[in-house]
């Protein structure tokens, strides 16, 4: 060896014969890449809907000094005591079974993971169903993405938080699946706390949006 | 120790075109960002020389309306921005980040080959519009409504609607990057390669990958709700019926400046690199370069409104103060490269005169970029040519030189063989040429008061000669790709085959072979400098641990 070069860990024979170095200091120290990754993930995700909410809060205040927000015709469509009172419940009680869940695999309790799981995923698409049937009630009552900036920013926010709802439940299908094939441990579960971090997120933005949309 | 050697089942390597089509190798996605880029930059200029071949004369002559010519500057801009200088850089970086941290791949290798994959996919989109009835977008780049919306202007039919989906995956392909390298770079350093150590490019992708994770999205959410407006029957951006034509300006520019940083400061990264290496002499204020470096990163989302003085909806005087401030850290970066350059032993290689280029044409567009920070000049001069010249000396002038010196810096390194330094000078005085015969007479047209978008001109406006040298001065940077890429495929089969290190390098890309090994490095050397394959080289100029005071910053 070169006096020039340190070698940084000790040396195996790995594949065709090449020397490979086994960097010990790649061990990873602190927070793991999946989880890191999630988290800047969630940033832009927070980025997107401030975007949004930029639009909504900005379009709210124009119309408003107008005299126009709610207009007159939608002024009891968005009651915060009906239907959708009990999805929130659905959504912020979903977040709580969800960390009961990655407490459960710290723990390596893999059926309590599955349990709490599964009641998560059930809970996310009870949500979904009753918004869907929330809108279908709003198009009843004539109010759709055409109904001025009013419709086109409750639909647009409401239905961008859906579809992230979607890709949240589609993400629990997937840990719940990986997670009956017994592919998580106390040690190995980076995919359950990233999923969780999204989940949460996603909880987050839709108590945001009740409060603004509804309680505002 | 082990000792016994494993016999592999298969290859390490497909060959040919399915590992290619496959691999998740960042060097070969890398090549395979730069190459892709590298064609949308042709197609891009194929535009360009189609809107400078209209406005040579005045009159139309080659479109047979003004339609065409709107699609056309519309698409050279939207390529150019998205599908060239962006990718280029990510691709540059993709290729050098790293191997200048002494990693052997990005933390997501497979997201990775996803970023890419995506950009082709997004440039057949936007490409597709012209097939489209009504054709491509024709609402210039920053298509705003109503242009693209409604009424008799309208940028009609699919192709605004293709436009929009092809920014939106070009811009996830941007985010999905940007976690890439912020991952990679704060978890997979070396040893020893501490934040303080890391070369500049690195720094500058760090900044960039900032940028773009937090101003991407905002686009996103700016497109998402046009094309609601376009196909859903939203409302967001039409006064008529209680929306706001300037809300879209202000999500817009809210991404759109920060991206003129994440398309100028990996450049920036690039010339870094290359000035200290053909100076002899390490870089001048290293740390001071970094501050600085996230100085203008953090500024950057302060300054958005300065697109819209004329609008009469922001408030002017804070955002012309915050634009003016951002000449402050490009001050200190312009004292750093010139102080680096002060007594140096200067070799003029291909990438250190692009290098150079990048610093004289980046004054300029800095220069004219404060005139237009000043409101009352800016009112004036608000969609002329002068904004045009402006743009251009920044983003040709500054990032594309840039990427040319990297290109030209890193080619050995991802080939193995050195480019001809005779075909690379041509390429740079043709292109140097060109560019200022092109955009500087732009500065005086705008004087003149011509404005941006026009595909005709009155004749008597005095404005013929100008536009005649500038169209001249197009076909001469069009002229000028023709040697660089001769360059490229005569150096691969018979360039002078370039070592390990073939400029005597400071950083890790260095210090492995020519292209790199699949898993880049058997052996790292000691990191304890921001110049690792320098104080390899001489081992007698290092510091011994604890010499320094300042361990963490020599300058």
């Amino acid at each position: 060896m070169t006096s020039d070069v340190a070698t940084l860990g000790h040396e195996e024979t790995g594949i065709a014969g090449r020397p490979v170095v086994v960097q010990e200091g790649h061990i990873s120290r602190g927070i793991s890449n999946p989880i890191l990754g999630m988290l800047l993930f969630i940033t832009s995700e927070v980025m997107f809907f401030s975007g949004l909410f930029a639009a909504y809060f900005s379009t709210r205040a124009q119309n408003a000094a107008n005299g126009g927000w709610p207009p007159k015709a939608f002024e009891h469509t968005l009651n915060p005591l009906s239907l959708i009172l009990v999805a929130t419940v659905i959504l912020i009680t979903s977040s709580f079974t969800c960390q009961f869940a990655v407490w459960s695999i710290r723990r390596g309790d893999r059926t309590g993971f599955i349990r709490n799981i599964s009641i998560t995923f059930v809970l996310g698409i009870a949500f979904l169903v009753l918004q869907a049937y929330d809108y279908s009630l709003l198009f009843g009552e004539g109010m759709t993405m055409g109904s001025g900036p009013f419709g086109t920013t409750y639909f647009t926010l409401t239905g961008f938080h859906g579809a992230h709802v979607f890709g949240g439940v589609l993400m629990l299908g997937v840990i719940l699946y990986r997670g009956m094939a017994g592919q998580f441990s106390a040690k190995h579960h980076d995919a359950i706390e990233a999923v969780s971090l999204y989940w949460h997120f996603v909880d987050v933005v839709w108590i945001i949006l009740f409060t603004v949309l509804y309680l505002l | 120790m082990a000792t016994h050697v494993l016999t592999p089942a298969t290859t390490a390597y497909r060959s040919g075109l399915y590992e290619w089509l496959t691999t998740t190798d960042h060097k070969k996605i890398g090549i395979m960002y730069v190459i892709n880029s590298f064609l949308f930059f042709l197609i891009g200029g194929f535009f360009a020389l189609g809107v400078r071949a209209e406005l040579a004369q005045p009159g139309l002559q080659i479109f047979k309306d003004e339609h065409v010519y709107n699609e056309f500057f519309s698409i050279h801009a939207t390529v150019m921005i998205f599908l060239f200088i962006i990718p280029m850089l990510a691709g540059l970086g993709n290729y050098i980040v790293p191997l200048q941290i002494g990693a052997p791949d990005m933390a997501f290798p497979r997201i990775n080959a996803l970023s890419f994959w995506m950009l082709p996919m997004g440039g057949i989109l936007l490409l597709a519009g012209f097939l489209a009835s009504g054709g491509a977008a024709a609402a210039g780049w920053t298509s705003y409504p109503p242009l693209s919306e409604v009424g008799p202007t309208k940028s009609p039919g699919s192709g605004q609607d293709l436009w929009i989906l092809s920014i939106i995956l070009i811009g996830t392909s941007s985010i999905l990057g940007s976690i890439n390298f912020l991952v990679t770079i704060f978890k997979m350093r070396a040893p020893g390669m501490t934040l303080f150590r890391m070369p500049i490019m690195v720094w500058t992708m760090l900044v960039t990958s900032v940028l773009v994770l937090m101003a991407t999205p905002v686009i996103t959410s700016a497109l998402v709700m046009l094309f609601i407006d376009r196909n859903l029957g939203g409302t967001f951006f039409d006064p008529f019926h209680g929306g706001n034509a300037v809300l879209y300006q202000n999500v817009f520019w809210f991404y759109s400046h920060p991206a003129v940083y994440v398309m100028v400061l990996p450049a920036m990264g690039i010339v870094s690199e290359v000035l200290p290496v053909f100076s002899r002499k390490p870089l001048f204020g290293y740390k001071a370069f970094i501050f600085a470096t996230a100085g203008i990163g953090a500024l950057g989302f302060s300054v958005w409104a300065h697109h819209m003085f004329t609008t009469g909806q922001v408030f002017l005087p804070f955002f012309s103060l915050m634009t003016f401030l951002i000449a402050v850290p490009t001050g200190v970066k312009m004292f750093n490269w010139c102080f680096t350059m002060f007594r140096g032993k200067l070799t003029l290689s291909t990438p250190m005169i692009f290098a150079i280029g990048f610093l004289t044409m980046f004054l300029i567009g800095g220069i004219n970029g404060a005139f237009s920070a000043a409101v009352p000049v800016d009112f004036a001069l608000h969609d002329t040519y002068w904004v045009v010249a402006h743009l251009h000396y920044v983003l040709f002038g500054g990032s594309v030189f840039g990427v040319f010196a990297g290109l030209y810096y890193w080619f050995p390194k991802m080939t193995g063989r050195l480019l001809n330094e005779g075909l690379g000078k041509l390429h740079f005085v043709l292109m140097i040429v060109g560019f200022n015969l092109t955009f500087f007479p732009m500065h005086i047209l705008g004087l003149e008061g011509m404005p941006r978008r026009i595909a005709d001109y009155a004749s008597d406006a005095g404005w013929n000669d100008l536009n005649l040298a500038a169209s001249i001065g197009g076909f001469i940077i069009g002229i000028s790709i023709l040697p660089f890429i001769w360059n490229v495929f005569i150096s691969l089969r018979t360039g002078a085959i370039a070592g390990d290190d073939p400029w005597e390098g400071n950083t890790l890309e260095w210090a492995t072979s020519s292209p790199p090994p699949p898993y880049n490095f058997d052996r790292l050397p000691e990191i304890r400098s921001e110049r690792p394959v320098f104080d390899a080289r001489h081992p007698h100029l290092r510091h011994k641990p604890g010499e320094l005071a300042d361990e963490m910053g020599p300058a």
